[in-house]
């Protein structure tokens, strides 16, 4: 399953070079002026749209709505106004919604996690009925797309009176990563020597004391990397938000708030602008400061669709 | 509710779930049977009861209800069904979901593939690669914004500035400015944009990685042969990597059906820009007819499976060590 991941240098960076000295082909190709052309014009073309909104961000409201961008750089004028309005404005207060992207996505990593970690290990190496079929009717779940429990879903929410509150945003979220995080934590798990395994139960270790003491720091890296998925995931998350919190609620998310932003003051680029950088710093942060784990879990087939 | 409530909540919860689950495996180990059973109960029952609850049942119903009107009261065969393929605005949908699926993956994929040979093993490979790949871990309701302010368009008028750069891009070329989001088809493709800008980073990792792990021994056989160049890209490098590439294919597909953000931050499904997974979202939870709705989802499933289970064999088939 991780065949791919084990490959040294999966990603690249200059340590990669050790993969035998192809280095003279690949110089070789770069420095010929179309490839390097062709590399920054894609270069480019990806960051432009980042930057532009990221410049526009800082300008005073009157220059955005007035002149693009690009002006900026004969008329510098910077200010942190936009974040000031955006975050603690009245009319937006995305602070609030910072908050509630915190309590919505913390637990929701958690919970799934540690259930599919469970699972992951009772599948792995317990001996039980219909263990095969279960694992085999848990793995097709992953086909099922989330848009079709949602309705349902949503009336029990309704039905025991959960609706408003965190609740129905942690169990669909932990619900919906559950198959996913079951089938990778188990490949990783099965890869774990099964002499570990067998002399800690000589020793009279139970499958708790196996699962806490030699499992789970074995495959940490895993459990990294499946945690940066899942945050990125709940996150960044629309659908599920906008079906159980709706987008202006005590307990919607940035994403939703953001959305409803673009639709009721689509003009309003300072508020825009700024308010898609606050939701991005988070992830962003722990995207790059994860990467590896990021990449690993990315190779290993963590993306859900 | 405010702040502190809101995390006091937050850490309840996982406290609780933490409280709860220990409790559950200091009994469980405890427990010493000739078998596995009733550990492995403790194991298992709760992730298969939040799956049977959470996921299996609401799509049986949702599956059931695909044949009931907007109500879920009469039963109406399969008409909601019926009605994809003979309302016009419904098979616009179908329509824009094809054309999402057909120019997408490919279309990131390629760009991904290209990037990564360009940069790879060139002096700026990290950073180069971190350009590209950034836009993965933002939402897609936050590169929508971004490129909101790109497609913007202001009325050509005197005083009047662009603030989106392709429409002054346009101007400076001495076009007229474009309303681009309100011109079908053209607004469709757009939006393609939007996600092929998001995807392009995973196919570049992925095929990267893949292209690192090319035995020298094939790429020299390749140059003994007089291959160079794009023909060593056509013969060696892409035939290498095949399984990789249909995994990252298979896999922005999926992706690529269900995307829901782009579509309803950037026109909400207006100006014949939607998408059966838009479609669902607006039929069920915002016009309220379920029984459509439900069909809808149950057309995105049925597109969905073929997909995955050929991405499922594939991964595995690439993954083979």
């Amino acid at each position: 399953m991780n065949a791919v991941t084990t490959t040294p240098q999966a990603h690249g960076g200059p340590e990669s070079t050790a993969v035998v000295s192809s280095a003279a082909r690949a110089r070789k190709r770069l420095s010929s002026p179309g490839a390097s052309t062709a590399a920054i014009i894609i270069a480019v073309l990806w960051t432009l749209p980042t930057f532009g909104l990221l410049l526009s961000s800082f300008r005073p409201e009157d220059d955005i709505k007035g002149n693009g961008w690009w002006n900026w750089f004969t008329d510098p004028e910077l200010t942190f106004e936009s974040y000031r309005e955006v975050l603690f404005g009245s009319q937006t207060e995305l602070s609030t919604y910072v908050v509630n992207s915190i309590a919505i996505t913390v637990p929701s990593v958690v919970i799934p996690v540690t259930l599919a970690l469970l699972a992951a290990y009772a599948f792995a190496w317990m001996r039980f009925p219909f263990r095969d079929s279960l694992f085999v009717a848990m793995f097709a779940l992953q086909i099922v797309p989330i848009q079709i429990a949602l309705v349902p879903l949503l009336q029990i929410f309704v039905d025991v009176g959960l609706n408003g509150t965190f609740w129905p945003l942690w169990i669909a979220h932990s619900t919906f990563a559950l198959p996913l995080a079951i089938y990778l934590l188990h490949n990783f798990m099965r890869d774990v020597p099964a002499e570990l395994v067998e002399a800690a139960r000589v020793d009279g270790a139970g499958h708790v004391k196996i699962f806490g003491t030699i499992m789970l720091p074995l495959i940490m890296p895993a459990i990294a990397a499946f945690c940066v998925f899942q945050f990125l995931w709940v996150w960044n998350d629309l659908l599920v938000a906008l079906t159980f919190a709706g987008s202006t609620s005590d307990v919607a998310p940035l994403t939703a708030r953001i959305a409803e932003l673009v639709g009721t003051r689509g003009t309003e680029w300072h508020l825009l602008s700024a308010g898609a950088f606050v939701s991005m710093v988070i992830p962003v942060i722990v995207f790059l400061g994860l990467q590896r784990f990021f990449v690993r879990g990315l190779l290993a087939g963590s993306v859900k669709g | 509710m405010d702040t502190a409530e809101k995390l006091v909540q937050m850490l309840i919860a996982v406290a609780l779930f933490g409280g709860v689950m220990g409790f559950i495996l200091l009994v469980v180990g405890r427990v010493r049977g000739r078998t596995d059973l009733v550990q492995s109960l403790a194991f298992v029952a709760p992730a298969v009861l939040l799956l049977a609850v959470g996921l299996l049942y609401p799509a049986a119903r949702t599956a059931y209800q695909s044949f009931f009107d907007r109500t879920t009261e009469a039963f109406v065969g399969l008409d909601n069904y019926s009605a994809l393929f003979e309302r016009d605005d419904l098979l616009i949908v179908l329509r824009n979901t094809l054309l999402w699926v057909l120019v997408a993956p490919v279309t990131a994929t390629l760009i991904g593939l290209v990037y990564a040979v360009l940069v790879d093993r060139s002096r700026f490979e990290a950073f180069a690669k971190a350009l590209i790949f950034l836009p993965m871990a933002i939402s897609l309701v936050g590169a929508s914004v971004i490129w909101r302010f790109m497609y913007e368009y202001r009325p050509d008028q005197q005083n009047i500035e662009q603030i989106g750069l392709i429409n002054q891009f346009l101007v400076w070329l001495g076009f007229e400015p474009q309303q681009f989001m309100l011109n079908a088809p053209l607004n469709t493709f757009l939006l393609i944009a939007i996600l092929i800008w998001v995807q392009a980073g995973f196919a570049m990792t992925v095929l990267s990685a893949a292209i690192k792990g090319i035995p020298q021994d094939i790429v020299e056989a390749g140059r003994i042969d007089g291959l160079y160049g794009v023909k060593l890209f056509r013969y060696v490098t892409v035939p290498s990597i095949r399984p990789a590439l249909i995994v990252v294919l298979t896999t922005i597909s999926i992706a690529t059906l269900k995307v829901f953000d782009i579509v309803r931050t950037m026109t909400g499904g207006q100006f014949e820009t939607s998408i059966v997974a838009n479609e669902f979202y607006t039929q069920s939870l915002v016009r309220g007819n379920y029984g459509l709705g439900a069909a809808l989802a149950m057309v995105l499933f049925v597109m969905v499976v073929p997909i995955v289970i050929y991405n499922v064999r594939q991964l595995r088939k690439a993954d083979i060590r």
